[in-house]
């Protein structure tokens, strides 16, 4: 296929995403005016840190001026899930230097999940393109944001529960199967824990004891599998 | 409206961790690839940091006392409800949900 039809099928692929990227965008933009802060923190926020649902964590972060400390271990923490991403995602169809950077760059939930829905067939032009798009979409939802916040009158109360919609959503999207069941009890179980004993850190506190309770998880598996052979 | 300095400083600490978090292990790819470890755990991950991330962000959007509590757990049964009864549509469970959470924490 051509480099013509290849960005133009990049483009095509990413527009189901669009729909919501955009609109979450809008409401990430009017956060951002809302809590306060300069409008270009939130195209600064979407290109430097790209991540939708951290960037509306550190929205709150930096509204209390967070330690420096707290913002690296949120972002390690929030966006820890991405090293997955590399099992699957098609880097390897990218040969320029520089797209291969913007491609790892901006490997985003949904660029992985758009590819990982759709394995085979991606090009360097169709899967860059198709990120392009999807940033695109980010931005210039944040801008339409910015600028809608910095027009009404009164700021709309409320509207920060876009982010928790969008995790209830993608928890529901990622346990399809009864296989993710224990995993959610463990972390249902985690976080209760985390909330009664580190009241103030217990989103942090519960992601670090899950991983950690994954990780005995892993040792009691090995050691029943070895007995068992 | 914090200081710049810390505005930058924050910019530039995200943009260094996400970027090695995304581009690092495709550099470290092929050891790793054939780790039992690794391969279970991306198994396990998802759907509780996830959930976990689900949990914790609802329950700071219900702080603020009075009936918090209420909208944002009628609002997330909402956005459950719409995200498995109309074909797993992101945009329109995120809306359903948010907008019944906006009109619940400014009319009721």
């Amino acid at each position: 296929m051509s480099r013509r039809s290849e960005v133009r099928e990049g483009i095509r692929i990413s527009l189901p995403a669009g729909l919501g990227m955009f609109p979450l965008g809008l409401a990430f933009g009017l956060l951002v005016i809302q809590a306060g802060l300069e409008w270009w923190v939130a195209p600064a926020l979407s290109i430097a840190v790209y991540a939708g649902s951290l960037e509306f964590l550190l929205v709150s972060l930096i509204v209390v001026s967070a330690p420096l400390l707290t913002v690296a271990v949120t972002t390690l923490l929030v966006n820890f899930r991405h090293v997955f991403y590399a099992f699957t995602f098609p880097l390897k169809v990218v040969r320029n230097p520089i797209a291969k950077l913007y491609s790892a760059y901006s490997l985003t939930d949904e660029a992985f999940a758009i590819t990982a829905a759709k394995p085979d067939g991606w090009t360097a032009w169709r899967l860059v393109s198709m990120q392009i798009a999807l940033q695109i979409y980010w931005v210039g939802g944040g801008l339409a944001g910015v600028l809608i916040g910095s027009l009404l009158p009164a700021g709309i109360e409320g509207l920060d529960f876009a982010l928790c919609a969008l995790f209830i959503t993608l928890t529901l999207d990622a346990s399809r199967t009864k296989k993710e069941v224990p995993s959610l009890l463990l972390a249902a179980s985690c976080y209760a824990f985390a909330a009664v004993a580190f009241p103030q850190a217990a989103m942090f506190a519960g992601l670090l004891l899950f991983v950690a309770v994954l990780i005995i998880r892993y040792v009691i598996e090995r050691a029943r599998g070895k007995a068992n052979a | 409206m914090p200081e710049l300095s810390y505005l930058i400083a924050v910019l530039a600490i995200c943009f260094v961790i996400d970027f090695a978090l995304r581009g690092v292990p495709f550099l470290v790819l092929e050891p790793l690839r054939e780790s039992d470890f690794v391969g279970r755990m991306a198994g396990w991950m998802p759907a509780g940091i996830l959930a976990i991330l689900a949990v914790a962000t609802v329950q700071s959007a219900s702080e603020g006392g009075g009936s918090r509590l209420a909208y944002a757990l009628i609002a997330s049964a909402i956005t459950v409800a719409v995200h498995l009864g109309f074909g797993r549509r992101t945009l329109l469970s995120v809306s359903a949900g948010t907008g019944v959470f906006v009109l619940l924490v400014n009319l009721a």
